[in-house]
């Protein structure tokens, strides 16, 4: 069953067109992600789905209701998370929780019950009487996952769930997304962050100046965008790119950080090369690797050719 | 639409105004004080007869109560980024300002009703038709809610750009209004101007509550309440509306 079907979305700020004729359609359970650079279209395109915009042409339906008939409906089988959304600092963490829960029809006894419960899952239960404007960035963003979560909704949206939070609220986020769609719910992510989308989609599509280049799950996208593997190398002595020979083996040399990246089709003849050059010229290699191709590689070469 | 769902919106969307906006005593008092420096400012030194000009102060008493923190809800919001989370609860434009309008309503009906009732204890003032003071009340306050609400609509997440306008738009509202001098003492271009502005109405219904005295029949300063209501929400749906297409 798709939870979250889009149609033919479009939307325009005076002549730049943000989003361009796009359709998304999301089953049941699944994560789905939206990556995309910044500017994409990403959180227009959430905020659509979310009905906090207006398209200018398209519809949403979310768990089969029309957004734009009936959104009050449609929104009750929702929780959101936007990204530059936050809770009321002037009120405490118990009473946004408490506050939202009443949006859903929650009884009294199961707000409280629900709200405790994700409190202290969420590490807030021994601040949940502080107004949340004393909070840090990640207790908010940990407050506002409980808001939009407190109602276990069918269907979770996240927008940039996870920017500019320290590891430890990363890894909190990350779980609870986890375990949310292993309740049941299912997800819809924007990230810019290839890493996070890779390691927790099931299906990824890929926005770039309004209009969606690719979807697919994070392997299939790997594989179909770039069989290219690399290998980096690093050596004692500091050497220039033209040490390392373009000649078909090595289709691209890149530096990459102290170490240099060669992009190759046969990364056993790129080692063989690289441990007999190293010898015969004295160098001394400090570390040696070799790695598939990413879904990174995917995004950079999909949304470069767009560029 | 959801009428059930709707209500409850609307409900909840007042509570939280109530909670963070109108439940503070700086508010709650500069809601009483303001009103009455100004009243006292055309009052004292002028040999007026309190019980002519108090219907008048109760009018200007319910419209600064009503519409003076309403235009400040939504610029705020944006500004805290709140705004959008609200948006993306179950409610709908509509219920977001007509919430809004309740909690300026209820505010400033509370307020002026508990000013009216030490009045009475102190001054002893007349009552000539407590249904109608009722009406007036409750009208009144949806009004000025509403006017609340409307000057809250613009695309901006500055408060004190919000602040100017309504002062811009208040002031000169009480002021063509027949707050300081009764409306029947009044007449051609003044008795004109005083017609455009809704306070005019409120207070007339006020004179007809307390002392009888009302210039229009009750029925037309309540009709003119029930439009302006109407105008005000109206015109601010429609300006909130183009906003959410903007993304402003």
């Amino acid at each position: 069953m798709d939870v979250i079907r889009a149609t033919h979305l479009s939307k325009s700020f005076g002549l730049v067109k943000a989003v361009d004729d796009i359709s998304i359609t999301v089953k049941q359970g699944a994560i789905y992600g939206f990556l995309g650079p910044n500017g994409a279209g990403k959180t227009t395109t959430i905020r659509m789905l979310t009905g906090v915009l207006t398209p200018d042409a398209g519809s949403v339906v979310i768990n089969g209701i029309d957004m734009a008939r009936d959104p009050l409906t449609a929104k009750l089988g929702m929780g959101v998370i936007p990204e530059n959304g936050t809770v009321y600092g002037d009120l405490t963490a118990e009473v946004n929780l408490l506050w939202t829960g009443k949006f859903y029809g929650m009884d009294r006894l199961t707000r409280e019950r629900r709200a405790e419960e994700l409190l202290s899952q969420l590490g807030l239960a021994e601040r949940k009487n502080d107004l949340v404007r004393t909070y840090s960035k990640g207790m908010r963003q940990r407050i506002g996952i409980a808001c939009a979560i407190i109602h276990s909704p069918p269907v979770l949206f996240l927008d940039e769930p996870t920017s500019g939070l320290d590891v430890a609220s990363r890894r909190l986020v990350i779980r609870t997304i986890r375990e949310m769609n292993q309740q049941g719910s299912t997800i819809f992510l924007t990230t810019h962050n290839i890493e996070e989308a890779s390691a927790l989609c099931t299906t990824v599509s890929i926005i770039n100046q309004g209009r969606i280049i690719a979807t697919d799950s994070p392997e299939r996208l790997r594989k179909t965008y770039d069989l290219t593997h690399f290998v980096e190398v690093s050596f004692e002595q500091p050497v220039k790119a033209d040490y390392f020979p373009q000649d078909g083996i090595v289709s691209r040399v890149e530096p990459w950080g102290d170490k240099w990246r060669l992009y190759t089709d046969d990364p056993d003849q790129v080692i063989k090369f690289l441990a007999h050059q190293a010898e015969q010229d004295h160098l001394t290699i400090l570390s040696l690797a070799t790695s598939s191709p990413s879904l990174e590689e995917a995004f950079v070469q999909l949304t470069e050719g767009e560029g | 639409m959801n009428f059930t769902l709707f209500v409850r919106s609307i409900r909840l969307v007042a509570e939280k105004d109530m909670r963070i906006y109108y439940y503070k005593g700086p508010v709650i008092i500069f809601g009483l004080l303001f009103p009455l420096l100004m009243f006292l400012t055309f009052f004292i030194g002028r040999n007026l007869d309190i019980v002519l000009f108090y219907p008048g102060f109760l009018g200007m008493m319910l419209f600064f109560t009503a519409s003076s923190v309403g235009p400040l809800i939504t610029p705020w919001e944006k500004r805290e980024k709140t705004y959008e989370r609200l948006l993306s609860l179950p409610v709908t434009l509509e219920s977001l300002i007509l919430g809004d309008l309740l909690a300026g309503a209820i505010f400033g009906w509370i307020i002026t009703l508990v000013v009216w009732a030490a009045s009475v204890a102190v001054l002893h003032l007349p009552l000539a038709n407590a249904g109608i003071l009722i009406i007036a009340l409750f009208l009144g306050s949806l009004a000025f809610a509403a006017l609340g609400s409307l000057l809250a609509s613009p695309a901006t997440d500055t408060p004190s750009n919000i602040m100017m306008l309504s002062s811009l738009v208040r002031l000169p509202l009480i002021f063509i209004s027949g707050v300081f001098i009764p409306l029947g003492q009044l007449e051609g271009w003044a008795r004109v101007l005083t017609s455009l502005s809704p306070l005019t109405y409120l207070v007339d219904l006020f004179h007809g509550a307390l002392n009888g005295d009302a210039v229009y029949p009750p029925y037309i300063d309540i009709l003119v309440l029930f439009l302006v209501i109407g105008l005000f929400v109206y015109t601010a749906k429609l300006i909130q509306q183009r906003n959410l297409v903007r993304g402003s």
